[in-house]
């Protein structure tokens, strides 16, 4: 049955590869020189003190690239749960040939069996392949933006479990629904939830985030601004590398974020100064300003600070195999079922 | 070899024209004694029927006493049905066709001269003179 | 006698209709057996039965002493064609057989390759370039190498040309001859089945109306025409199967042990068709509400 999977996997098989081999040399024809470039103009941009330029223009560079490699490890799952798990029953449904193979001297679960296990087992491999080949094209890249959380589903092993899941759903789908576009459709829609689910109701909670407090500092991107509409509001950024920020507020003691009231009160010496430029026309730093900006800053650090809840990013591993094992289970789970519906439609 | 024909719609039984065609071929001569009779695979890769049917026809040739199975060989017959012998068949072919000349020579249709055949076929015989 | 197909109460039932009901069957080995029946009868609910594709909702089906769940050596014991003989069609008929040779416990790959030779066709041939006929003949080659005990082919030439249901059931006959397989064979031409059939098992409206040895029901019935009387005239032995009146004749089909000795009647044999006819005839009187529809073709 291994010998017969195989066979009628052969085409499969030889497309992914190509696809494959193809994607292996975007990647080694364009790595390294990417690497260069980080060596060449982030490495040793304090010696030439422009890093915060040198950073953005890095960071910048091969975008298209960036882009489809990014979408193809989001994508990849979806694809491999498409066009190898749904059409693998349903197919044989179709044409009729279930009609064929199960009457031959085979159980219809060692049947499944074989072909879950081959195609599971290819779906994983490819999964990892691809991942490895994105997620270490982009290392130089993400050495800079430090935004591994952000790109959570992109990098890492994530995308074994999404491909080994999509595929399962595939598989069950073909099975019930024994027709391939329709299962190929009900897979996608199911696989989408499943993530949307998975990212945004259950991967939050799967750790108890860090709550930071911290005193205010004026750092690069404190900003008090003056909108139409709420007159005065207060930012201060945060910057913690590869974190996986949850919240970021400014809050007194008693955890209240400034009222307007109170910058109003607090600032009132910025609302004075004009905006830097706009009587002349051209943007020149007002020495009033200055003084005025640091005095309003000053009155709200007296009674606030900041309060960051985050994931450390030295969690970041911990979360991509919880997650992993999630989709797993998930699999395992959908497969359980497929073996259990087949033998029922039997007996 | 003897290669036997199926009339679906003459009424008669399968087994019996497989029967009847034997009959014809041992009168004709066509059949010697020694000639071995098609395998029941090589009736039935022709003829699209039931082997069975085949074994019926040649147990009865075997009843008759006209064919005899050898194990593992195959059926050969053993006894003839012709009653003259191939001078007297030929002599009386013969003097038939030149009969015939002479009945198409007089300006006599296929049809009539079948015809004239009937009715003296039928009077001979009627006659109980055979 | 051992049988190779049992039923006891065989039911199906799909939703609310029963494709199949209160089948009871025992059908002896060495036979081929003739399944007929009009379209949508219960025939290919039967047979998907028999080879364990659709499961009893009552009573049971044996096959070779066997039931379809007994494992994968039951279902080497069977070779199965099923209906519009489906194939893979990107494979060729060489991996086909490698298919078979892989997934079956007893594969006779001379027998296969010898047939394949026999038919002409290149073993290299995708099955999806085949004709129709061709993939029957491929499919039929298929159940053979397995070695079975017996062949159960669902509707084998019914979309097939006059000349290619010919030639596969030449092969057929052929590898009866050869082997020695039961064969159960459905089909709604009954002129197919004439030439082939040695059993008889007549299907309609998910019933079976009638079943037994060719031979047997050919010499228990008969037509009987005469003056015109009324059935209840007739003796107790002979069980009316179908009958017809003008103002002066009747004609009768019945079935009967005895002899018939009434000087009235004119007896004639019925052939099979004539027998296959009348029971589906009685049988959708029987019943109004079933679709009529057999093809007699030649």
């Amino acid at each position: 049955m291994i010998r017969f999977t195989s066979l009628q996997f052969r085409i499969q098989a030889a497309v992914t590869v190509g696809v494959l081999v193809l994607i292996a040399i975007v990647v080694v024809i364009t790595g390294p020189n990417l690497v260069h470039l980080y060596d060449t103009t982030v490495a040793n941009c304090q010696a030439h003190g422009d890093c915060s330029y040198a950073r953005n223009a890095f960071t910048q560079s091969d975008s298209f690239l960036q882009s489809a490699l990014g979408a193809l490890l989001l994508v990849l799952p979806a694809l491999v749960g498409i066009f190898w798990g749904a059409p693998l029953i349903a197919r044989e449904f179709e044409a009729g040939t279930f009609r064929l193979v199960w009457t031959q001297g085979v159980t219809r679960s060692r049947w499944l069996a074989a072909k879950l296990g081959i195609v599971s087992l290819a779906s994983m491999v490819v999964a990892g392949m691809v991942s490895l080949m994105v997620s270490s094209w982009f290392s130089p890249i993400d050495k800079v933006t430090k935004l591994q959380f952000t790109y959570f589903d992109e990098r890492g092993i994530v995308a074994i479990g999404y491909a080994l899941f999509a595929f399962a759903f595939g598989v069950a789908a073909g099975l019930l629904v024994r027709r391939t576009v329709p299962a190929m459709f009900v897979t996608l829609v199911a696989f989408i939830g499943a993530r949307l689910a998975i990212t945004y109701w259950v991967r939050p909670n799967l750790m108890a985030p860090v709550k930071a407090a911290m005193p205010l500092h004026i750092v690069f991107g404190t900003s008090i601004e003056q909108t139409a509409s709420t007159g005065l509001s207060f930012f201060e950024p945060v910057n913690i590398p590869n974190a996986w920020i949850y919240s970021n507020e400014v809050v007194n003691s008693s955890g209240h974020v400034p009222t307007a009231q109170f910058l109003h009160r607090a600032c009132h010496s910025l609302l004075a100064v004009p905006p830097s430029g706009a009587v002349q026309g051209v943007p020149k730093p007002n020495p009033n300003a200055h003084a005025a900006f640091a005095e309003c800053f000053a009155n709200v650090a007296a009674k606030y600070h900041q309060v960051v809840i985050y994931q450390p990013a030295s969690r970041y591993w911990a979360f991509q195999w919880y997650e992993t094992a999630i989709f797993f289970g998930l699999a395992l789970t959908v497969a359980g079922f497929c073996f259990w519906w087949l033998r029922r439609r039997l007996v | 070899m003897i290669e036997f024909q199926l009339e679906t719609e003459s009424g008669i039984a399968t087994y019996l024209q497989i029967v009847q065609q034997v009959h014809q071929a041992l009168r004709l001569g066509l059949l010697e004694p020694g000639d071995q009779l098609p395998t029941a695979q090589q009736v039935v890769a022709k003829l699209a029927i039931n082997p069975n049917t085949v074994l019926k026809a040649y147990r009865d040739l075997e009843r008759e006493g006209l064919v005899r199975p050898r194990p593992g060989q195959g059926t050969f017959v053993i006894a003839s049905l012709s009653r003259t012998d191939p001078a007297t068949q030929a002599r009386l072919l013969a003097s038939m066709a030149s009969w015939l000349r002479s009945a198409r020579a007089a300006g006599l249709s296929p049809d009539d001269i079948e015809a004239i055949y009937h009715t003296a076929f039928r009077n001979y015989f009627a006659e109980g003179v055979a | 006698m051992t049988a190779v197909l049992e039923t006891d109460g065989l039911g199906k039932q799909y939703g609310r209709k029963w494709a199949l009901h209160h089948c009871t069957l025992a059908i002896p080995e060495g036979k081929v057996v003739g399944l007929v029946g009009p379209n949508g009868a219960g025939k290919s609910t039967l047979l998907n039965l028999a080879v364990g594709l659709l499961a009893p909702t009552l009573g049971t089906i044996k096959v070779l002493g066997g039931r379809p769940t007994d494992g994968p050596s039951q279902l080497g014991r069977i070779g199965f064609v099923a209906q519009d003989t489906p194939t893979y069609e990107g494979m060729s008929v060489a991996k086909h057989f490698r298919m078979g040779a892989w997934l079956n416990p007893r594969w006779d790959s001379e027998l296969a390759e010898r047939r394949i030779r026999q038919l002409g066709l290149d073993p290299r041939q995708k099955t999806g370039s085949l004709s129709g006929g061709q993939r029957a003949q491929v499919a039929l080659v298929l159940a053979l190498a397995k070695s079975p005990e017996i062949l159960i082919l669902d509707e084998p030439v019914a979309s097939l040309d006059p000349l290619a249901r010919r030639e596969f059931l030449q092969m057929l006959m052929e590898v009866v001859a050869e082997h020695g397989v039961s064969v159960v064979l459905s089909s709604h031409l009954i002129a197919d089945l004439d030439r082939v059939c040695d059993y008889l098992v007549v299907l309609v409206g998910s019933h079976v109306q009638l079943s037994g040895d060719v031979s047997a029901l050919l010499a228990s019935h008969c037509h009987l025409s005469g003056p015109r009387r009324d059935r209840s005239t007739l003796p107790a032995s002979q069980e009316v199967i179908e009958e017809s009146h003008t103002d002066k004749q009747s004609v009768y089909m019945v079935r009967t042990n005895a002899p018939i000795l009434d000087p009235a009647w004119t007896v004639k044999p019925v052939t099979l068709e004539d027998l296959v006819l009348s029971y589906m005839r009685q049988a959708r009187e029987a019943d109004p509400h079933r679709r009529p529809g057999l093809g007699v073709l030649r």
